[in-house]
């Protein structure tokens, strides 16, 4: 394929749901036409744990309009763990689990209804805070693909016990909840034993294969709609209890919809966040300042009713040398909400303690941050010895700095006042694998002077729909305007989810090996109604590389010297990620990630009550997220970088590098600010003002 | 309780029974069918349910439809003159001022609204010298356009969009 230009406007189409969007005429699942819709409310555990001894559903279904009240003791049975298993005994995991659900005619009787069940509960003790040295840390299922096993190479202890300098630091994250602007919703209709699910998720097919052996469906008569999806950051990557909860309702009133919205305080217990977690980092280097030794112990919370568990350790595996490495990942299991995959997980908290860590041990080296990275830059994954398919994570910090204007930065912290405001710079790396998931099937098909593309990708705000017609184009070397991209629902062939970054790397592998296919079979003039659809087959490459997409983050913060607030007037961002296939949309996908981190640094902390286990500010006046005001100038470049390797585009995946070592930079930045080290993130003035 | 009224939606002359209870956000979309406000937090936090009401914006789940009998409604797709997108929504597909597009239409009515306030002389809190007309830099942009979240974190894009439509 041909390189791809990325300054070219030709090669930055606008959206193509971009007119719908604008007008609001792109419909959400929420917003699929149905006819006679009832609508469902759920009711919610107000205990951490114990079982509920009663519920006392006659006032709300006296309630005119109200259809039925569902709880444990009137639900089908179904054949689902965890999160899923909705409505299957009395007992109470943690608190907003759901316990019964409301079937009324209107949303507004629903509500009302769901708060006149009168429930009775027989209390447990429960558990929903930890400590940073937890008596009850516990390894993670390894079996899990998130997780890997601990590490444990050379000998860790004794090269700190010889290191010329060392650091032994201990960065605290919080609960930080995905809060996609699109609350989750899904509408069920069930006829004839077929079932069809308008649902907002990150991947059709994924849902319907969830919920086919939970009801023991037919999974040809189950069809899953997502034409549009309102983000997700992973938070729709899995079903959660509603969409079951919403079947359920479905299959009691066959040929009438159900519509099910959680509410936004609904969605802080019920559709995972990233778990909060404590991660120690020892670091020790030669005189030169090389790494000798790299330990990085992860303790995460995760939940008693499923385990959750990432490796944020794992961040410090391939990203510097070092002779002696351990690398660990604890969880903690309490009566909370189930975690889930939030943007980055893993990397998101691990190379925020890491790159702070290595600031920390720059400064103890008294080497410049950006110097220290360039001297442990490996020349293979340490620690599998692999080749990098690509790795230009240098080029991006000296691009960075050049750009950033850092050969004129004082390296000494607290020095710098302009006004009432202390002044400083920092920088981070970042580091997100590329994933190519094989397997996903495309077809294509020419008809009426058009290519017909069909594949169930999503496009939950990337661009995945305009960047994989680009690439369908370009496969089938024929201008954007004769390609007819059709996504986002089970009408079309399987296709992975959107998630870890892989979509548009899967898809668009799939679109090129069916693109190529089909000129194969039909040349480049096929016959009315030539069709071709192919399953896309493995990299023969995965494997024999370390595949990553890397990227350098420099931060300007202003921190208040009276009050301790942080500002952050400037963010740039170099990255490396193979071809960019589309540089208007990947531009903003980097920008957004660096949006929520700096969100994550300044804002986000989902506060638990460990006396009642519940987070007690459950909506956006009390868990806020950068508003317009608190964004300054955030500035994305990226290298040409051309990676054989990756995939047939050689694309890497740029959803979430973008949000990777920001809350680091920040962090960083603010320390060279005023001289104060916060170790826990979000850094809200406090901290600046105690800690010094 | 259920009361009648008459609503001016995007032009159209719309009326329905409402509940008393039902917010102007849930009249228009679960009993008109207008989808463009989009209900992001039912609280009034987010802003996506933003739209211009009797020509101001206003986040239309905080308000009770029932209160509005009689009053002229203009959402995004509103906005819009046919195929012709508003100059904010031209400057937002540009600009590439979304991602997922839920917070957007919100977004397009806050920005339409904004503007008429500047033009109005409207300080805000940002703004310098309350005697002058106001002087809409990105940080007049960025505090007016606060009660407007946008998770994918396309705010740059925004004030950029809302930059070049001001022009």
């Amino acid at each position: 394929m041909t390189d791809v230009l990325t300054e070219d406007p030709g090669r930055a189409p606008q959206r193509l749901d971009g007119p719908d969007k604008v007008a609001g005429t792109a419909r959400y699942a929420f917003e699929q036409p149905v006819d006679g819709p009832r609508y469902l409310h759920l009711v919610q555990a107000g205990i951490a744990r114990g079982r509920v001894t009663g519920t006392d559903t006659s006032a709300a279904e006296a309630l005119p309009g109200v259809h039925t009240v569902l709880t444990h003791e009137n639900a089908e049975k179904v054949n689902a763990g965890g999160e899923l298993a909705v409505l299957q005994s009395p007992e109470v995991a943690f608190r907003g689990q759901v316990i019964g659900a409301v079937l009324a005619e209107t949303p507004e009787i629903a509500a009302q209804a769901a708060g006149l069940v009168e429930v009775t509960y027989e209390r447990h003790p429960h558990e929903s805070t930890f400590g940073v040295d937890d008596h009850r840390a516990q390894s993670p299922d390894t079996s899990s693909p998130m997780v890997t096993e601990d590490l444990d190479q050379g000998d860790v202890d004794a090269a700190l016990e010889a290191a010329e300098y060392t650091v032994d630091v201990t960065y605290a994250t919080p609960p930080e909840h995905n809060n996609p602007m699109e609350p989750h919703a899904t509408v069920a209709v069930w006829e004839d034993g077929e079932l069809t699910l308008y649902d907002s998720n990150q991947g059709p097919y994924v849902v319907r294969d969830v919920l086919v052996p939970i009801f023991g469906l037919d999974p040809e008569r189950v069809h899953v709609v997502s034409p549009h999806v309102g983000g997700g950051f992973g938070s729709k990557g899995m079903p959660h209890a509603h969409v079951v909860a919403t079947v359920m309702a479905a299959r009691l009133t066959p040929g009438r919809p159900v519509k099910c919205a959680l509410t936004r305080a609904q969605m802080f217990p019920l559709v995972g966040y990233r778990p909060p977690g404590f991660q120690r980092v020892r670091l020790g280097t030669d005189a030169t300042g090389r790494l000798v030794a790299t330990e990085h112990s992860a303790l995460e919370q995760s939940s008693r009713l499923a385990e959750y568990a990432e490796q944020s350790a794992g961040a410090s595996r391939d990203m510097y040398v070092s002779p002696n490495r351990r690398i660990t990942n604890r969880v903690v299991a309490l009566d909370v909400p189930v975690p889930t995959w939030m943007r980055a997980p893993g990397e998101a908290g691990g190379m925020y303690a890491l790159e702070s860590a290595v600031d920390e041990m720059a400064q103890a080296c008294g080497m410049d941050p950006i110097e220290f990275r360039v001297h442990n830059e490996p020349d293979t994954a340490p620690t599998s010895g692999r080749p990098f398919s690509s790795r230009n994570l240098v080029t991006c910090l000296r691009r960075g700095a050049e750009r950033f204007g850092w050969a004129e930065r004082d390296p000494r912290p607290g020095v710098r006042r302009e006004g009432d405001w202390l002044v400083g710079t920092g920088v981070a790396a970042a580091s997100f694998p590329s994933f190519t998931i094989p397997g996903s099937v495309a077809t294509v098909g020419y008809a009426d002077g058009y290519y017909r593309v069909e594949i169930a990708a999503s496009d939950i705000g990337t661009g995945a729909r305009t960047a994989l017609t680009q690439i369908a184009a370009e496969a089938l070397e024929v201008p954007l305007s004769a390609v007819r991209l059709h996504l986002g629902s089970t009408a079309q062939p399987k296709a992975s989810l959107a998630g870890g970054s892989s979509g548009t790397a899967s898809w668009g592998t799939a679109i090129v090996q069916a693109a190529r296919a089909f000129r194969a079979e039909h040349g480049e003039h096929p016959p009315e109604g030539a069709e071709t659809t192919t399953k896309s087959e493995p990299d023969p490459e995965a494997g024999k590389y370390a595949m990553n997409a890397y990227g350098a983050q420099f931060a300007e913060v202003r921190v208040h010297a009276d009050t301790g607030e942080v500002r952050v007037p400037r963010l740039l961002g170099v990255f490396a990620a193979g071809r960019i296939v589309n540089a208007r949309t990947a531009r903003s996908q980097f920008a957004g990630g660096m949006t929520m981190g700096l969100s994550m640094a300044l804002h986000e902390h989902g506060v638990v009550d460990g006396r009642f286990g519940h987070v007690v500010n459950n909506d956006f006046a009390g868990y806020h997220i950068a508003a317009h005001a608190d964004v300054g100038s955030v500035e994305v470049d990226w290298i040409d970088e051309h990676d054989p390797h990756v995939n047939p585009m050689g694309t890497k995946g740029i959803g979430e590098v973008g949000i990777v070592g920001v809350a680091a930079a920040i962090g960083n930045a603010a320390h060279h600010a005023t001289g104060v080290r916060v170790r826990e993130l979000p850094l809200t003035p406090e901290k600046f003002l105690t800690d010094g | 309780m259920d009361a009648e009224i008459t609503l001016r939606v995007d032009g159209q002359r719309r009326t329905l029974s409402v509940d008393t209870r039902t917010t102007l956000l849930d009249a228009l979309r679960e009993r008109l069918g207008v989808i463009s406000p989009k209900k992001g937090c039912d609280h009034g936090q987010c802003g996506a349910c933003t739209v211009l009401l009797d020509g101001r914006r206003v986040t239309s789940c905080l308000t009770l439809a029932v209160a509005q009998d009689g009053a002229e409604v203009t959402t995004a797709e509103g906005l819009s003159e046919g195929d012709r997108p508003h100059p904010v929504q031209q400057a937002f597909l540009e600009h590439d001022g979304f991602q997922c597009g839920y917070c957007t239409p919100g977004q397009v009515c806050s920005a339409v609204g904004m503007l008429d306030e500047v033009k109005a002389g409207w300080p805000s809190h940002v703004t310098e010298n309350l005697e002058e007309e106001p002087d809409l830099d990105d940080e007049e942009i960025r505090e007016r356009m606060s009660g407007n979240l946008c998770r994918c974190g396309a705010y740059t894009n925004i004030v950029s969009a809302i930059r070049e439509a001001a022009e």
